[in-house]
């Protein structure tokens, strides 16, 4: 219990210093209690700030220090850490927040600001005054993770974790990994093919001895924490037994059912026994059940089974659950592209010749329907126009999405520039708001687009597409001569916005992590913590964070796994000690907190008392606030603490 | 089912035509239009001006009006009343501060507390009718009648007051598939008529109109529907004006919406095509849809 407290007043440039007095917060503190040291500072945080910080410990002796700030979640680690370098036990720092909970909302009121703010300091000294030493709790962990999702970015990460020499196990909900990057023609800027720079990487994930795939499965359900998850995973229904089939894609040819592909993006058609793509990984057929004749009817068909040589079609519901214990997880589960239905004013759902730009990128690919020959949908022929429109359903406020999609600008400019290369007489037309090219090699690539390829750039946005005269009509404004255009095109290309793949939602409730505006995962901090989320043990990769380009989702991949590594690389957790603590004189025995406690960390024992696992107890307090003997606390945050902290806070 | 109804003055001079085959085929259909007591202009073009609420003294009082009758809603005929009416609405019933200075500058008045509703025509057809109860009322269907829908900005933007979807409307086709038209859909069913510039610009109106009506003439239609007595001169009185600029146009009548209604509930005498620029009877009659042919 400290009795020699020093207090540190951060200005925060002007952040705090322009709205609250320090100098006077300083002078107040000194004058408390238990105070023997104040001392303010410009920026705490900062090398000096910290070293001031730890010349005091040790010269004034401290044994316990209050730091008036910025919000815990910013720093109160940094101090934790100042703390624990100079002796000091971290569990006897306290942060009074005078940035968000008193300058920012308080700016016009200097004196009313700087009255808080002291009492903030002194309800900080006074819980600081009965807080005790505490030492964290050291958990073993698992040395294993768990990676959501087969695109890039989750076959990046599992890469790198397997590498390293832990286990990682690959969850993906389609039949193979590859995820969007599989469907893409070439990549900007450098035009490889996915072919050539994708599917080694995939082959080499599936023969890794520390990698275990588990595609064509979906997330149920997360229990644990950190370092020791439990996690529970569906592997659907495949009606076909994987340990026998061998991928050589007879099935497919007897099928009689066809339907739009996904892997196509629905320009080709699949059968109802598929697989998804010639370089599929694993290369295993599945059956759709909504299609297919036999599962529909329960009978008749059956075609694929009697053509299968290797006997692996049985048409029996082979769903099932495997139990995996991972010490990590990182999701990555990546982004979808909206809809084209949605956009009727450009015609789409109306006129076969209004695509999407992962249409045109299976137009474009050699390993597409048409091989690479750039043919309209309606009637076959070349288009001898192309018009792309940018911004579809992006920086959209009033209609759909605020965001900028970050990928359609360079994707844009890739597939006008491979349509050139493919039909040399085209045209093709940009139509955009801004061109964003903000990546290695990414401006010169538009400017090759412009000047080699001779790609007419058009700034505006689009009004509206009709057809006429066999013609697509392309009505915008160019906004730099103010003049109306229109342009008679064979083919409309729409690059429809990024969004968060389907289901995430659900995911992220599995794994207690947030969600940003949109729908996209929430990070721990967007500058300096971007691949780690708010659960411990839980890490983001690629698109599933915000859309972003393959350049920038593997750098996140490889983050995220080089996060997950360092994490599991001690072989143990440290949790917060902050635990709820049973007085085993006065607990009844009614259980109470064990039927209320949301992790399952307090149990009844043989002498009717509770007792709390500190390995489960994240320290939420609800047991506490149930408990009508009062015999469950907090550590450092008992009720005399708090009732010590609100008086100070309330006192006049 | 009755509604208090506000005109507005267009309806009361140029566009009685269409006041008239409203008010008649709402009777048919059951609906009585009541026109308050009295009433003021609606302010004509809503104000955009964010620091000049004197602009908004007009509308607001009419909505007053309308509160007073204690049914919450109000009917407009006109595009242009409608959109200014539901606009300082809007405004108003976001804007606390904005409410409370227009009340306490017409001390005179009792306090609008936003709680009118203001409806245009076609909601309370397609809404509250229904276009199923039309097409069962239709006593003479306009079979073979080919019609392009026009409808001009105001009844679909800004979004906040748009009666449909602003990107791909589809309410005055619905109507007049009820009716048993063939619909001609055009590109140029949104563009704007030219609107003031009809007073200075003349020219700027005939162009547009011009190109209006020529979209719809290219993919076969015989008449063009609105429902705003602006876009209704620009696009019937500016073909005068048209024809000068481009001597091969095809001249085509124009018609409210109402007035096709009264044909098919045959209330030929509520048709008030007399004062039309461009006559729309002998094509009518022609298709055997009007008497005396």
């Amino acid at each position: 219990m400290p009795e020699r407290i020093g207090v540190f007043v951060c200005h925060c440039g002007q952040n705090i210093a322009g709205s609250v007095d320090v100098e006077k917060v300083r002078d107040e503190a000194a004058k408390l209690a238990g105070v023997v040291h104040a001392e303010d500072y410009v920026f705490m945080c900062s090398d000096p700030g910290q070293e001031l910080i730890r010349r005091a410990i040790h010269e004034k002796n401290l044994d316990g220090i209050v730091v008036a700030a910025c919000s815990p979640f910013l720093h109160k680690e940094t101090w934790q850490n100042i703390a624990k370098n100079t002796g000091l036990n971290p569990y006897l720092v306290e942060v009074a927040n005078i940035r968000e909970w008193v300058a920012w909302p308080h700016r016009n009121d200097k004196e009313k600001a700087t009255e808080k703010a002291i009492k903030m300091v002194e309800a900080a000294v006074a819980k600081l005054r009965s807080d005790v030493a505490l030492q964290p709790i050291k958990i073993p962990v698992k040395k294993s993770v768990l990676v959501i999702g087969g695109g890039i970015a989750g076959i990046q990460a599992a890469l790198d974790i397997a590498e390293a020499g832990l286990k990682v196990y690959l969850v993906e909900k389609d039949p193979s990994i590859g995820g969007k990057m599989a469907q893409l023609s070439e990549t900007f800027p450098t035009l490889d093919c996915p072919q050539c720079i994708l599917t080694p990487k995939m082959t080499e994930l599936a023969h890794h001895r520390n990698a275990t795939l588990l595609t064509y499965s979906e997330i149920e359900d997360v229990t644990g924490s950190a370092g020791n998850f439990k996690v529970k995973v569906r592997r659907k229904a495949t009606y076909v037994n994987w340990d026998k089939c061998v991928g050589c894609g007879s099935c497919m040819q007897v099928c009689p059912v066809e339907v739009p592909s996904e892997y196509e993006a629905g320009i080709a058609n699949r059968k109802a026994i598929y697989i998804p793509f010639p370089q599929a990984v694993p290369n295993k057929a599945v059956i759709d059940p909504m299609s297919c004749l036999r599962l529909k009817y329960g009978k008749g068909c059956g075609l694929c089974a009697k053509e299968c040589p290797a006997g692996a079609i049985s048409f029996k519901n082979n769903e099932r659950f495997e139990e995996l214990e991972v010490g990590a997880i990182i999701v990555a589960t990546g982004l979808e592209v909206m809809d084209a239905s949605n956009f009727a004013e450009y015609g789409h759902g109306k006129y076969k010749d209004v695509i999407t730009g992962l249409q045109f990128e299976r137009l474009l690919a050699p390993s597409g329907p048409t091989q690479g020959r750039v043919i309209r949908p309606s009637d076959g022929k070349v288009p001898k126009e192309v018009a792309f429109i940018q911004c579809v359903g992006s920086r959209d406020p009033e209609n759909w999405n605020p965001y900028c999609s970050k990928i359609c600008c360079m994707y844009t400019a890739k597939q006008a520039l491979l349509y050139k290369e493919a039909v040399p007489d085209g045209q093709a037309y940009v139509f955009y708001i801004d061109i964003r090219a903000d990546g290695k090699g990414y401006e010169e690539f538009i400017h090759r687009a412009m000047s080699e390829h001779k790609i007419v750039y058009i700034r505006g946005k689009v009004g509206k597409v009709y057809e006429e005269e066999g013609k697509l009509k392309v009505v915008a404004v160019d906004t730099l001569t103010g003049k109306k255009v229109e342009v008679n095109a064979d083919l409309v290309v729409l690059a429809t916005a990024a969004v968060p793949s389907p289901g995430v939602k659900e995911l992220a409730k599995k794994l207690r992590i947030q969600l940003s505006e949109g729908g996209w995962l929430k990070e721990a901090h967007l500058k300096l913590r971007p691949v780690e989320t708010l659960t411990t043990g839980v890490y983001i990769a690629g698109a599933a964070q915000y859309p972003k380009d393959i350049t920038d989702t593997v750098a996140q991949a490889s983050g995220a796994a080089a996060k997950a590594i360092s994490f599991l690389s001690k072989g143990y957790v440290e949790r917060e000690p902050l635990v709820a603590k049973v007085d085993e004189d006065i607990c009844s025995g009614c259980g109470n907190c064990v039927a209320l406690c949301p992790y399952g960390a307090v149990e009844l024992t043989d002498e009717r008392v509770a007792k709390v696992d500190e390995a489960l107890c994240e320290g939420c307090g609800a047991c506490t606030a149930a408990c009508t003997a009062g015999a469950i606390s907090l550590v450092n945050y008992d009720k005399r603490q708090l009732f010590d902290l609100i008086s100070t806070l309330v006192r006049r | 089912m009755k509604f208090p109804y506000y005109p507005g003055c267009t309806l009361k001079a140029q566009a009685k035509n269409f006041e008239i085959s409203a008010l008649t085929t709402c009777a048919y259909l059951g609906i009585e239009l009541e026109e308050l007591d009295k009433w003021n202009c609606c302010g004509t073009v809503y104000s955009l001006a964010t620091d000049d609420l004197m602009k908004q003294v007009a509308p607001i009082r009419v909505l007053i009006r309308a509160m007073e009758k204690g049914q919450n809603e109000l009917v407009t005929l006109c595009a242009m009343c409608y959109n200014t009416l539901a606009r300082a609405n809007l405004l108003v019933r976001a804007d606390e501060e904005k409410m409370e200075k227009l009340n306490s500058f017409m001390d005179d008045e009792p306090d609008y507390d936003g709680s009118v509703r203001v409806l245009h025509l076609l909601q309370v057809l397609k809404d509250i009718i229904g276009f199923e109860i039309i097409m069962q009322k239709v006593v003479r269907p306009l079979k073979g009648l080919r019609v392009s829908p026009y409808y001009g900005c105001l009844l679909i933007r800004p979004k906040g007051v748009a009666i449909d979807d602003p990107r791909d409307p589809r309410i005055l086709e619905d109507l007049l598939s009820a009716l048993g038209t063939d619909v001609i859909g055009t590109p140029e069913r949104a563009t704007c008529c030219g609107s003031y510039l009809t007073i200075d610009r003349k020219e700027v109106v005939a162009d547009n109109a011009y190109r209006i009506i020529m979209a719809s003439v290219e993919r076969g239609a015989e008449l063009l529907v609105t429902s705003c007595p602006l876009c209704f001169f620009n696009l019937d009185s500016r073909q005068k004006e048209a024809k000068k600029l481009h001597p091969e146009m095809k001249q085509v009548p124009i018609v409210y919406f109402t007035q096709l209604m009264a044909l098919a509930f045959g209330l030929e005498d509520s048709l008030g095509f007399e004062s039309h620029y461009v006559d729309p009877r002998p094509v009518l009659k022609e298709k055997g849809l009007l008497g005396g042919s």
